[in-house]
Parts: structure tokens; sequence; C-alpha cells
């Protein structure tokens, strides 16, 4: 049992030392609002994915597109949680183009649950060009295509500042004190009260921020809350066949060790 | 292969055993007598053989949900990680798998130098490992590129373009891998199939390990030749099997925790940005068990000898068993090498860290050190130590108690228990 | 007594192990299966509304829905009925016609052969329907399987009549 013990503990010792490494390595300096889907029980605050939906399609929508995401999404389990009618809703505002139709021709029709979200431009080009030459990247997955993931986006949210003395921007360049280089491209996308929420919670910058970084995340890992919960189960699942195999391991043994 | 004649009970079984002696393998392999000091290093030999399996199941149901073409690839891979049931969790397994594959074979490769495994009577089982380990790196890698992200395309790039330094032809032999001028549709589609293909060579490379492995028998940590079977071994069902399986359900643990709670850590970011040929990450990097030989790559200042050096840091592991010269195999009555032993656990790990840092200034400057220790430790250390060190006196049996009651008595008792 | 309180106490261990191992390996596979059925994108794939103004009587057209076809058919009168005209007790599968058909000028039906999935030919056959090619089943007009290895009807899917000139099915 104490050797079983210091096994245990100097594998707790391995998997905390590296996360933090790891961990530490990756998230000096950004502010961090404290997310409430981090962490073993990590669930997403469904008040704040729906005000962030509801920033990502006022806001952000105007630029960056979401092209894995489907209408559909909103109302599945573990995401935003709009009822289905809802999420029909905003579907259906959309124009979706189809076809061909039976005479060959292309069309458009309001967005369906199945379809995926539709994008401000019809390609990349397209969005570079209206851009000023700086493509705004898809969002479905930044979060975790970023150094820094969530905290990153935020910090970035909030990074804008006015530029140093002696630090000349060109004209679409702003100062961004989290960015690489600190220029950024996108001007200061949030400010308080661009968004009206409907459900009463005053819209500051620091509140929209961190309800849309919120939806980016939940966006780029629609399944954490299934994974976060599978995860509890298949860890004391294993801690407790562990221990049954380990003393049917001393009882199996205990034979050998009798004739030693 | 057998020490004795088995002959199974039931007469369809004999009928059967005679035309296909499949009873009689098993029965070897459940009565295999393993020495009963092998300690806890020993089990991830059995670890191993699990990863490679959930790798093979994995990857085999990520293939009938993936689309190896540079258009739809990472949106295949979205798909996945999206709509079909349980994809992220098969995707983070097997992306975490790799991972733990690799960190499971270091510590095998690392126990094998410390006890000497490789050592005569088994430099085969020791130059097969190699092979399996090589095949493992070139599966590691395609596997990387088949996402299709920034990471995956410039990974694929720079590894591809290693090939460029071989005099005269490189050129054409990079084109050759690619199918093209670049990185493009003809080299992931070929990385795929070829991702697919290394998993079961291995697999035949394993089978052929164990079986040489089961011709001398396992060494131990006291390193001597056991008699088998003996009051020294036990057999191999029930009492390794349910060992190594408790080892396996430790290993478990910590893989979940990856899988579950930092699926992303070993990974990079910049793989979820979807591959684009005009535009290069800041930083190239390796996944981390690539890291010591990306190292030694870039320490030396010439492109060719760059390339040379880093497969010679895995060539001279092949012949490792040749360059140690010592007749004694185990570390614990090897006091010099010991430490040179830990030296070289510290210089590799080094290695990967300054892998991982840009190569410039200091971080250039360590690598190179450690480079150079590197192959010194494998080409000079190893072979005057052989000569040079005066060991300790090692036991004759398991359980005879050893002359004068020297201190590695103690060291025996300690590593049969469990 | 000591010996036997022992050995329970280890088969206890060992079947508790066992037990719970199998629960484990268990909940490890069902994920593995589950990956082949239809995921989240497939299912939720929309209904498709077919614009049916262009079919004239005796006229029919094919759509795909689901990957399947759809036989749309704008019946005669005479063939009307025909389907009609038959009696419950002729029928392999015992439908009437208006269980199948809401509005008795259109016929919606799964263009599936229920024999072994070939899409049948159409107006073809011994009872002026469809004749399925592969295997020889024989479909009156209102789809329904009168002669041959087919065990049933062929399936009506869900469908609906937005407006006079479209139907949403599904």
């Amino acid at each position: 049992m104490r050797k079983f013990l210091k096994i245990l503990i100097f594998q707790s010792f391995f998997i905390i030392f590296s996360f933090n490494l790891i961990a530490a390595e990756r998230s000096h300096d950004l502010l961090s609002p404290g997310w409430s889907f981090k962490g073993f029980f990590g669930k997403f605050d469904r008040a704040s994915l729906q005000r962030g939906y509801q920033v990502y399609s006022e806001v952000c929508a105007a630029c960056h597109s979401m092209k894995y995401l489907s209408y559909r999404n909103l109302y599945e389990k573990g995401g935003p949680e709009f009822s289905k009618e809802q999420a029909k809703i905003i579907a259906s505002q959309f124009e979706v183009n189809d076809g061909p139709n039976s005479e060959g021709e292309m069309f458009t029709r309001p967005g369906r649950l199945s379809d995926n979200f539709v994008g401000p431009y019809p390609n990349e080009q397209a969005a570079t060009a209206a851009n000023g030459g700086a493509y705004p990247p898809d969002m479905s997955v930044l979060v975790k295509a970023r150094k820094g993931g969530a905290d990153y986006i935020y910090s970035l949210l909030l990074g804008y500042e006015e530029a140093p003395v002696g630090m000349s921007l060109d004209d679409g360049v702003y100062y961004n004190k989290f960015m690489a280089g600190n220029k950024i491209k996108m001007s200061n996308p949030l400010s308080d009260g661009i968004v009206t929420y409907s459900d009463g919670t005053e819209p500051t910058q620091e509140q929209m921020t961190r309800d849309v970084v919120t939806f980016l995340a939940w966006a780029a890992e629609p399944h954490l809350e299934a994974r976060h919960k599978m995860g509890f189960r298949a860890i004391v699942y294993l801690l407790i066949i562990t221990v049954l195999v380990y003393f049917s391991m001393k009882k199996l043994w205990s034979r050998i060790e009798s004739k030693v | 292969m057998s020490d004795h004649e088995y002959t199974p009970k039931s007469k369809l079984g004999k009928w059967f055993n005679d035309r296909l002696p499949v009873l009689t393998l098993a029965n070897h392999l459940t009565d295999y007598p393993t020495p009963k000091n092998l300690n806890y290093w020993w089990t991830f030999g059995g670890i191993l053989t699990f990863c490679l399996i959930t790798q093979i199941v994995t990857g085999l149901i990520l293939a009938m949900h993936y689309i190896a073409s540079a258009d739809l690839a990472f949106a295949s891979v979205e798909h996945i990680m999206r709509n079909v049931n349980y994809g992220w969790l098969i995707r983070y397994v097997h992306a975490n798998g790799a991972s733990m594959f690799f960190l499971a074979v270091y510590i095998h490769i690392f126990r094998s130098l410390y006890y000497g495994s490789y050592k005569s009577p088994r430099e085969v089982i020791w130059i097969l490992g190699m092979f399996i380990y090589l095949l493992m790196m070139m599966a590691a890698f395609m596997g990387y590129v088949l996402p299709w992200g920034q990471m995956s395309f410039w990974g694929a790039t720079v590894i591809t373009n290693l090939f460029s330094a071989i005099p005269l032809v490189g050129e054409s032999v990079v084109n050759w891998l690619w199918g093209g001028y670049s990185v493009d549709n003809p080299t992931l589609t070929r990385f795929f199939s070829l991702h697919y293909l290394i998993p079961f060579l291995i697999l035949g490379l394993v089978v052929l390990h164990i079986w040489a492995l089961h011709v001398p028998g396992n060494n131990n940590p006291i390193g001597i030749d056991l008699k088998k079977p003996s009051k020294d071994t036990v057999p191999f069902h029930p009492y390794i099997v349910v060992k190594d399986l408790f080892a396996l359900l430790l290993f478990l643990i910590v893989f979940a925790f990856f899988v579950f709670y930092s699926p992303n850590i070993l990974g990079h970011a910049d793989n979820y940005i979807e591959a684009n040929p005009l535009v290069t990450p800041a930083h190239i990097v390796p996944e981390w068990y690539l890291l010591p030989f990306y190292a030694i790559l870039r320490s030396v200042p010439d492109k060719l000898m760059g390339v040379i050096a880093m497969f010679s840091a895995i060539f001279v592991l092949v012949i490792l068993p040749w360059l140690d010269t010592s007749k004694v195999r185990s570390a614990v009555f090897r006091p010099l090498y010991k430490q040179f032993y830990w030296f070289l656990v510290a210089d590799v790990l080094v290695l990967g860290y300054v892998g991982a840092m840009p190569a410039e200034g200091l971080y250039l400057l360590v690598a190179r050190i450690a480079t150079a220790y590197y192959f010194l430790h494998f080409l000079v250390i190893l072979p005057i130590l052989g000569s040079k060190e005066k060991t300790l006196e090692v036991p004759l049996s398991l359980t005879e108690p050893v002359l004068g009651g020297s201190p590695k008595e103690s060291m025996v008792r300690s590593k049969k228990e469990i | 007594m000591e010996e036997d309180k022992k050995t329970n106490r280890r088969d206890f261990i060992f079947t508790a192990s066992y037990a719970l191992g199998a629960v484990g390996v268990g909940a490890a596979v069902w994920p593995l299966i589950d990956q082949m059925n239809p995921d989240a994108s497939v299912k939720a794939l929309a209904s498709t509304e077919v614009d049916i103004s262009g079919v004239e009587k005796g006229q029919s057209i094919t759509v795909l829905w689901r990957g399947k076809p759809v036989f749309i058919r704008r019946r005669t009168e005479e063939e009307i009925a025909k389907a009609k005209d038959v009696k419950l007790d002729d029928l392999p599968h015992p439908e009437t016609d208006e269980e199948r058909a809401k509005n008795p000028e259109w016929l919606v039906m799964l263009g599936v052969c229920t024999h072994l999935g070939c899409v049948p030919l159409g107006d073809k056959g011994e009872y002026g329907g469809w004749f399925c090619p592969c295997h020889g089943s024989h479909y009156d007009t209102s789809g329904r399987i009168r002669k041959g290895p087919a065990p049933t009807n062929m399936e009506v899917p869900k469908y609906e009549f937005v407006n006079s000139n479209t139907i949403k099915i599904g």
C-alpha cells in the first residue's frame, strides 16, 4: 500500500507539474476574468453564451465568418441552448445560397437549422479586399487557434490604448498592447452600450467582451461540457478499478512472496 | 519456442493444434517464465502494446470520417470534432495517444539503457525496437500533417526539405516526395496512405520484437541470466499480466487527464489555423517527442551536416550493443555508468528544452554542447567505460544470498516488492 | 474457517475486478460503435421543398430526399379509380388508397423497392404502376405491392402541401 501511495503521489505530482509548466508558459501577462468553463466541472454560463451570440451577430459578424457552426448548434445541448423555435427564427433571418434548381439557376432562400452560419463575404479574397488587406479570421476555432486561448482574446479586446509617443501608426492600424507587434488592423470593436441586452445586463465593454469570448470558447469546443462530465466519470472509474486490481495483484503475488 | 511439449486436453483441441499450433502458442505465452524481480519500469512493454492498439483502432475510425484533400481535410477534422458521434473523444484520444505512446516508448528505451537490456544475447530485440521507434516517428510526423493546419503544412515543408540537403539529387528527391513543387494535395494524400500503412508495419515488428524477446527471456534489474523456469521466475499469466494491468491503469489515469481536461495542451495553437502556403507561423516547433532530434539538427550550422547529425543520433542507438563493451548489464553494479546514465538523461532533456526555444544566442550554444555530449556518451564514454570501470560484485541468483552481505542484497530484495 | 474467509475475500476481489472491468470495456467500446451511426449533421438534414407547378396529369417527377429518390406522381382519374377499386383482401400489405394519398391527385412515396432497395420503373408492370427490374416486384397505381418478392408497399414519407404549388417533404 505504501508503494501504491508513493506511485499515486508521484503521478499526481507529474500531472500537476506538467500542466502547470505548460499553462504557465502560455498565459503570462494576459488578463483573465475567471472563466466558468475552466476546471474539472467547468460549464458555460448559458446567459452569457446567449448574450455572447448577440454581440457576435451584431458586431463581429459584420466582418468575421464562423463557417463551421450551424444554426442547429444554437439549440443543441451544451451550447447557448436557445429554444428550437428561437434558433429557427435566427436561421430564417439569413439568406442562404442554394441551387441549382430544376431550371439550373442558383437561388437564395431563408436559412434553416441545418445550414452553416452565413458569412459576411463570399470568399477569403473578398473579405481581405474589404478590410484593407487584412483577412478577418474565421472565428469558429479562433479560441483554440491562439496561444492563451480565451484569455488572449479577452485581453486583446480590452487591450486597445493610445499609441505610445513616438510610435507612428498608418491609417487603419491601431495600437493594442496584447497584439504581437502591438499593431492591429481591427479597430476597437466594442464600446459601452454598443448592443442592448434584452435580459437587462449592463452592456459595458468588459461585460460584452466576457460574453463574446465565452461564446467563442463554446464555438471552438462545443462538446466541452460533455467532455468534462465524461472525464470526471472516467477518472473516478479508473481510480476505483485501479484499487481493485491492486488488491487482486497483492493477493496473487502473496503466493510468490511466501515462497521467497 | 516452447521449453516443453504441450498437448491440449480435448480431442478437438488436439486435432486443431496438430494442424495449427495456436494452443501451443497460447500456452507458451501464459506459461512464459518471467523473472519475478521485474520492477515497474518493465511494465511499459505492455503499456506500449496497449498504445499501439489504441492508435490503430482510433485511427481506423478517424479514417472513416476524415477526407484526405487539401480543400477538405481541415473541414473534415472540424466535422469529426463537432458532428460525428463521440468524434471529439476519438480524435483527442488519437492525438494525445501519440504523445502517450512516445512518453511510454522513451521510458521503455531508457529502462533498457539503465539495465543493459540491449546487450548480448538481446541485440536483435534492441535493433528491432529501434526500427519500431523510427517508424513511430515517421507515423507521428505524417499523422500531424493530416489535419492540414498551419503547423501541419509548415512542419511537412521543413521536414521534407531536409532531403534537399542530399548532394546533387536533393531537389529531385524533394519534388518526388511532394509530388509537385511544394507541399500540396498530392503530398497530403500520400502521407495519409503511408500514415495508414506504418502502424501495421509497426505491429509486424512488434511481433518479431516479442518473439526475439522470448528466445533468451527477459532481462531483469539485476541483469544476471536466470535459470528458466525456476524459483526465480513466475509464469507470465497471471502474475505479470495483473501487474502490467495495474501499471496500465495508472498510465490510463494520466492519459485521461490529458484527453478530458487538457486535450490541446501538447499541440500547437497554430494548427487550428487552416494551412496557408503564403504565411509561415512565427515559431515552427515539432511535437515535443521530436524536439531532441530537432535540437541536434539545428545545432549544426551546415545544412547537410545537420541532417547527417540528426540521423546519426538515431543510428548511434542502433549500434549501441557494440559500443557498450561492458560485460555487466545492469547499472546497479556499474557505479560509474550509473552516473553517466543520468548525465545522458539530463542531456536529452536539455536537448528537448533547447529544441523548443529559438535557435539563437545562449540556446544555440547549449544545444551545441548538449549535442556534442550526446555523441561523446555513446561513441567515447561507453567504449572506454567497458574496460576501465570497476564493477561491483554481481550475485549468482536472485534467491541466493550474496557473499559478504553487501548492500546489493537489500537492493535485490526491494526489487521483489510490489 | 479462517481459510474459508480468506478464499471468500479473494474471490470477491477477483469477481469485482472482472465485473467492473467488463463495465469499463463496454463503456469504452460504445463510442467506437456509435460513431458509425448517422451524425448530428446528417440527422439535422432538413426537409426539401418541391415545386410541382409544372407537373401535368399522368406525369411524375423524382426528387432526392435524404439521399433517396422520392416519386411525386400526379395521377390521372383512371389511375385513381383503379387504385381505389381494389379489395383489401387482394393486397399482401393492406392499405387503402386514401391512407396513402392525402390528396388523391398526388401520390408521394419513396421510390425504393421494399425488397432490396432498387428503384422501380414507372408505368410498367402488370398493375399499371411500378415494376422493379431487380427481382420482379409489381406495384399498382398506389404504389402497393401486388406481386413479387417485396414484402410491403412503397413507403410514404412525411410530407405536406405548403401551397397548391409546393410540397414539403420531411
